[in-house]
């Protein structure tokens, strides 16, 4: 079971790049989209994160910040990112590994690696709606926008 | 489920049949091999069905992977301004390898366009504007990826880069509205 709605945001600290580390700590006051995703390198033009780099300037309108967690290592994750040409961080929960994913309730210990799990969560560390997507569908973006939506609303 | 938003309406391209009772949208990006591929099958399906079938196509341009994607569409879309959107949309998905600028530029020539009007056009904003909200009716509908199509307002999960997936959609969507 993923964390759901009303639970405080686990935090954590994992490598963004080589030599980057990022925490949820780090975009307190800021909602904060956690997209966790099974692996890199999955095909195209129906990839979740390509899709979501497409998205940015919907969730910049929330000055929402949106990370994306996969058990790949950081160098695998800084050859998506170039090769895709990403604008957001995905962080390598690989040592150990699945741990933040399994903090979450997003990792799959069968395959080893993260569901496909999408989390917003609020300016105070809260989370305001959580979304798990079977692997082998990507759930899009309109999800998260209502939720940021609704957040933005309820203030 | 993801639910198309907003409904086909007179600012969408059309083909087929306009009054069927079956509306297919196509969510889609000039560049994407994936809707290259989709396109032959629409094309036999337009072919086959096209008089019980009315069918949109909506631009979905991810232009940080599909360097010419946006410039596709807004060629598709200027093209359309002098009543040739089909013929360009054809041609660019007839020749996906070949898109680059000069390729639409020359695509333009030999569709016979008003070539001052069609750089005219290629830079207004009114253009940029239509392509945004396509886009924007994209994510709220649920696109996540290209291409993605919606039957009847609903969004179609059962298409498997098939001619028999999408033929077969379109026959359980007659089937439900004759009942």
């Amino acid at each position: 079971m993923i964390l759901s709605k009303g639970n405080t945001a686990p935090g954590f600290s994992l490598s963004a790049t080589p030599d980057q580390k990022i925490s949820l700590a780090d975009f307190k006051g800021r909602p904060v989209i956690l997209a966790f995703y099974p692996a890199d390198w999955s095909p195209v033009c129906g990839d979740q994160m390509a899709l979501y780099n497409e998205t940015l300037k919907y969730f910049g309108k929330f000055n929402a910040q949106l990370i994306g967690i996969s058990v790949d290592s950081k160098w695998c994750h800084k050859a998506f990112t170039e090769n895709r040409n990403l604008h957001f961080p995905l962080l390598a929960d690989f040592q150990p590994k699945g741990a933040v994913s399994a903090l979450y309730g997003a990792y799959d210990e069968t395959d080893g690696e993260s569901e496909r799990a999408l989390f917003v969560i609020d300016e105070k560390g809260i989370i305001r709606w959580s979304y798990l997507s079977p692997d082998e569908i990507n759930p899009g973006a309109d999800g998260i926008l209502e939720a940021l939506e609704e957040l933005s609303e309820s203030k | 489920m993801s639910k198309l938003k907003p409904p086909v309406n007179s600012a969408d391209h059309q083909e087929g049949n306009i009054n069927a009772d079956i509306i297919l949208v196509e969510y889609g990006d000039f560049q994407c091999p994936y809707c290259g591929r989709a396109y032959p099958l629409i094309k036999r399906l337009l072919k086959e069905r096209g008089k019980d079938i009315h069918f949109v196509f909506r631009n979905f341009h991810l232009s940080e992977i599909h360097a010419h994607a946006l410039a596709a569409a807004i060629a598709a879309e200027a093209a359309g301004k002098q009543g040739k959107y089909w013929e360009m949309h054809d041609r660019i998905f007839e020749n996906q390898d070949l898109l680059a600028d000069d390729f639409l530029l020359s695509s333009a020539q030999l569709l016979g366009l008003d070539m001052k009007q069609f750089k005219m056009d290629s830079k207004s904003e009114e253009l940029q504007t239509k392509i945004e909200s396509d886009f924007d009716s994209g994510v709220r509908s649920g696109v996540n990826g290209t291409p993605s199509f919606f039957l009847n307002g609903a969004k179609l999960l059962t298409y498997d880069e098939t001619y028999q997936s999408l033929y077969n959609a379109i026959q359980s969507e007659s089937k439900k509205i004759s009942h």
